[in-house]
């Protein structure tokens, strides 16, 4: 496996360490060269005397980790479902939460996390439905933070009640990388695509498309002016992610809309 | 993309173990499916390892393949790319035994602790 070192002179290289003692002087760094035996410490550092290894084996998520343990035991004692939802910016999170909140008020008691605010418009859209909603302050109008991570989230409910609610949507921020990554104690992970991305979406974020129990195929309004293939989608999809629900629907037009929010709360078939 | 964060996390860990003794290297375990850039991380942990501590102390990442095992043949598939299916039978029955690994393995540290390193109490 390949390792890699920085240097003293602020290089990084990356060479085997599996096989025995070896040197190496490269084309690209003449005069570069040293010897690292199987097990050796190397000596990149600059001392030589009185090492010691200490074993650590740690993951290095665990302090995200035990805040979302922490977070997921709040909700739990609450009675709280929640669904953390991600997607690249623009797919349609934030349309599909106000059709979502639309088709809940009244029915069930909803608190938002909004943590992808591009302009204050975002927050506003989200507003009049009589949802609680906590806004996390992730941009700053230049970009800003690529993900939520669990003790943001633990920051969020600072502004919601969960004694009084049923539902918790996170809009996570928009993004198909990191997000995937960080467990901030949500019960389902769910993805908005839109058929404006291209097939071929699955095969290049694998490990978002993976991490999600449902995909929602947001825009079906637009197809008959695209020429997005349904099935190159859904083929590219389960290559990558066989078991994810998936709900085609417009969150423009509301249409296949209901078996999403059945799936959110919690009363679909598929959980 | 969060590099930087995570090597504030690896800092914060290590800082923890290394009980007042410099630091010379850290060797992580990451897998190739946890979307960490090694160059850039090594970059982020230049930044992020200032003090007495870690100051000087070096990344060294064992990058580890994804690989599949399939619950049907028993194949154990090495990817390239991601995609969930067995090379031996071509079934999607599969289970992913490595590349998901993001650990902290071990740190190389002086015997004694500095003196300006020690916290003070
Ligand atoms: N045609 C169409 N446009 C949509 C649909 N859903 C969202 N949009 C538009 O896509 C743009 C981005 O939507 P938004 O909900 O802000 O995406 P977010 O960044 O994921 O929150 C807005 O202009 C929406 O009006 C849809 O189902 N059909
Ligand atoms: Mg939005
Ligand atoms: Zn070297
Ligand atoms: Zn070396
Ligand atoms: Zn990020
Ligand atoms: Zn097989």
């Amino acid at each position: 496996m390949g390792r890699f070192h920085r240097h003293d002179d602020g290089t990084v290289h990356s060479h085997d360490h599996d096989e025995s003692s070896h040197s190496h002087d490269t084309e690209e760094r003449p005069g570069h060269s040293h010897d690292h035996g199987p097990d050796d410490l190397g000596d990149h550092s600059g001392y030589a005397t009185g090492r010691a290894r200490i074993e650590i084996l740690e993951d290095i998520f665990s302090e995200n980790d035990r805040c979302a343990a922490a977070n997921r035991a709040a909700f739990d004692a609450a009675g709280v479902r929640v669904v953390n939802l991600m997607s690249s910016p623009g797919s349609g999170k934030t349309t599909l939460l106000q059709r979502t909140l639309a088709e809940l008020q009244d029915r069930l008691r909803v608190g938002i996390i909004e943590g992808d605010i591009e302009t204050p418009i975002d927050a506003e859209r989200l507003s009049g439905y009589g949802a609680q909603i906590s806004l996390l302050n992730t941009g700053n109008g230049f970009g800003g933070e690529c993900h939520l991570d669990a003790p943001m989230v633990a920051r969020a409910l600072a502004a919601l009640d969960l004694s009084t609610l049923d539902l918790v949507l996170i809009e996570n921020v928009g993004n198909l990388v990191c997000p995937a990554e960080f467990d901030v104690g949500e019960h389902r992970k769910a993805m908005v695509y839109s058929i404006t991305e291209g097939e071929d979406k699955p095969l290049k974020y694998p490990v978002m498309f993976r991490s999600v129990a449902a995909v929602v195929v947001n825009k079906m309004d637009l197809a008959p002016y695209l020429d997005f293939d349904l099935g190159l989608f859904r083929r590219n999809l389960a290559t990558v992610n066989p078991s994810a629900e998936v709900f085609e629907l417009s969150a423009r037009t509301g249409e296949g809309v209901a078996a999403w929010v059945a799936w959110a709360v919690g009363t679909s078939p598929g959980r | 993309m969060h590099e930087l964060s995570l090597c504030e996390s690896i800092a914060r860990a290590v800082t923890r173990e290394a009980g007042g003794r410099r630091v010379s290297s850290v060797r992580l375990r990451i897998g190739a499916l946890r979307q960490v850039v090694p160059d850039t991380l090594v970059y982020c942990w230049s930044i992020t390892s200032r003090g007495p501590v870690l100051d000087g102390s070096v990344l060294e990442i064992d990058y580890v393949p994804a690989a599949v095992e399939c619950r049907d043949c028993g194949t154990l598939s090495e990817l390239s790319r991601f995609t969930l299916s067995c090379s031996g039978c071509g079934g999607t029955a599969v289970t992913v035994v490595s590349g998901e690994e993001m650990l902290i393995v071990s740190i190389d540290v002086a015997e004694a602790p500095e003196a300006s390193a020690i916290p003070p109490a």
